[in-house]
């Protein structure tokens, strides 16, 4: 296996620029290259984007292999798999680091199987073993209600990960690297499901993926007409609603807005959960949040063992107060 | 129409976390005894979305699942939704392994029965939630396969799928034969008809072996793995949950504000 050498993250684009999680990725991956005194290189596909290889490079990179092709312009998953596949064979990498994202959770299996490897999907954590030098992926597993740590008996050694666990680097323009453009011989024919549209859907507001502030609300909110309050507290802290599963199966608010193992995997920096018991399937979607406040009525409720903050109260008569007082405290 | 469905069966993930503990020694979970099996959610809204393009076009239904540990009244679940015909792959050396030797017997067993047009699975599984099992298939069968589904027709002999991007959606055209997995955003499952739970009882699932599969022992199972488990362990929890103390519901929401805010949360 010592064919295999160095970290390989792919690199993703959005709107023309490196992804958050590219930045997050090259930061992991060029830490733990350090660690095995080896490099890290990045992936980097799409259309016209072989100028961000700097970007790259400023944030870690010691490589970037550029697939650059008007076909690679939006996400197709059949050509990133052959793109990906084709780099991997031409670094030889023993670690390759993808984004739990929509591409990711699309495009890591599908490599993982092709490359006849393992695959951690959704890892939180990731080290190297300083005895076996072996990557230690480490995920949470039965909804978060354990995590586990897994190593990979074959190479590469693959992982995705979520987003925000992982620390970019400071960018540093003056990083010296290496552009390495790779001819992966794509053509249309290759597209077997095809992207034929994309549809944005308006959401008003912030979306739950990249909100800041969350505010939830779960069965105890007792119906549709409670969330008109969750709303108002959310705009005023610029933030996003969310719900647990119940209100969602109820039809008091879009299935879209669901967080949880069934749901959405969020991060924000406050999670407000009002009416929210804390089951586990809800907790696997917002136990990444960085601080939760909670109010609920049932001083047993498990949200009160996750949060930092809360009150016990029905959200009736604690709501309205809190929502005037952070009105008055943030200026809105 | 032609269609396979991959479910599991898997503790109800709906339980109290305190039924989910770890026993660190073994490196096993322990789950109470009062949680019960169910298939996973997402894999039961796999079913459904089979159902409802059977409802459209007709066709057959194939269910199957991997498992010694299945309960009939859980496993047959899909069925008593519809569903036509349930095969369980139950043989020891099938058992223990990860996604890689999971879609590696299915992908044999989905050979196996030969005739298909599309392959549902669920978006992940409620328990190891490892989420590549559907694509594994699919790679090794060399279908193509289109993930994260919220809605998936049937026309001129390809698949029209929205798949779930966070700002809204794709549509996606995939040839047949495909796979395809479903996540939430597809809609609540049907419920069992009284109807469909008496049928259900005459429908005896048909059981394969590692043999029947034509899999070697070396290549499934604990043996067929690619990543193996060092260690589970329950996530620290710093349990310091400050609780507001006031003397009104009112009161305690302003505390809270002036809380978040002294902590600069706000």
């Amino acid at each position: 296996m010592s064919d295999y050498k160095g970290v390989l993250v792919l690199a993703e684009v959005a709107q023309g620029k490196l992804a958050p999680i590219a930045l997050e990725l090259l930061g992991a991956g060029h830490g733990l290259a350090q660690q095995l005194g080896e490099q890290c290189s990045a992936a980097l596909l799409g259309n016209g984007v072989t100028a961000l290889a700097q970007e790259a490079i400023a944030y870690g990179a010691d490589r970037v292999y550029v697939v650059d092709d008007p076909l690679l312009q939006d996400y197709q998953s059949d050509l990133y798999l052959a793109a990906m596949d084709k780099i991997i064979t031409e670094a030889s990498p023993q670690i390759v680091l993808l984004g739990q994202t929509s591409i990711g959770r699309d495009l890591a299996p599908r490599l993982a199987f092709r490359r006849q490897t393992g695959l951690s999907m959704d890892c939180v954590e990731l080290s190297i073993d300083p005895e076996t030098r072996l990557l230690l992926q480490t995920r949470p597993v039965y909804g978060g209600n354990a995590r586990a740590t897994f190593v990979s008996e074959s190479r590469p050694q693959m992982a995705t990960v979520r987003a925000k666990a992982m620390t970019p680097l400071e960018r540093d323009a003056s990083r010296q690297g290496e552009v390495v453009a790779v001819a992966a011989g794509l053509s249309p024919s290759m597209i077997r499901a095809k992207v034929v549209h994309r549809v944005k859907e308006e959401v008003e507001g912030i979306k739950l993926e990249d909100a800041q502030v969350i505010v939830g609300g779960g069965r105890g909110v007792g119906g549709p007409e409670a969330f008109k309050q969750l709303e108002e507290l959310a705009r005023i802290l610029g933030g996003a609603v969310g719900a647990s599963r119940p209100p969602c199966d109820s039809n008091w608010v879009p299935a879209s807005l669901q967080i949880g193992l069934t749901g959405k995997v969020v991060t924000p920096e406050l999670y407000i959960a009002i009416g929210i018991s804390g089951a586990s399937q809800h907790m696997a979607g917002c136990s990444g949040a960085r601080n939760i406040v909670a109010i609920n009525k049932n001083p047993e409720a498990n949200i009160f063992n996750e949060a930092s903050y809360g009150v016990v109260g029905d959200f009736r008569q604690v709501l309205p107060a809190f929502i005037a007082k952070v009105r008055e405290l943030v200026g809105k | 129409m032609n269609m396979i469905v991959c479910v599991k069966q898997v503790p109800d993930p709906e339980a109290p976390p305190a039924s989910f503990q770890v026993d660190a020694a073994s490196g096993r979970m322990v789950i109470a005894p009062s949680v019960n099996p169910v298939i996973s959610p997402f894999d039961e809204q796999a079913v459904e979305a089979a159902l409802r393009l059977k409802d459209a076009h007709g066709g057959k239904i194939t269910v199957l699942s991997l498992g010694k540990d299945a309960v009939p009244h859980v496993i047959k679940k899909p069925l008593a939704m519809g569903a036509d015909e349930l095969i369980l792959l139950q043989d020891d050396a099938l058992e223990g392994g990860d996604s890689w030797s999971t879609a590696f017997a299915l992908a044999h067993a989905i050979k196996k029965i030969g005739q298909y047009d599309l392959i549902f699975c669920g978006r992940q599984a409620a328990d190891w939630d490892a989420g590549q099992v559907g694509s594994g298939i699919a790679e090794l069968l060399g279908v193509p396969s289109v993930t994260l589904a919220r809605k998936v027709e049937v026309s001129d002999g390809k698949a029209v799928v929205e798949r779930v991007v966070p700002d809204g959606y794709e549509v996606v055209e995939v040839s047949l034969p495909a796979l395809i997995t479903v996540s939430n955003e597809l809609g609540e499952p049907r419920y069992p008809t009284l109807r469909g739970i008496m049928a259900t009882k005459k429908i005896e699932p048909i059981v394969w072996t590692a043999a029947d599969l034509g899999v070697e022992a070396s290549q499934c199972g604990v043996a067929g793995r690619r990543t193996r488990l060092l260690k589970l362990f329950k996530p620290v929890k710093e349990g310091r949950c400050q609780l507001i103390q006031a003397d009104s519901p009112a009161e305690a929401g302003e505390k809270l504000a002036l809380k978040l805010r002294e902590a600069k949360l706000l």
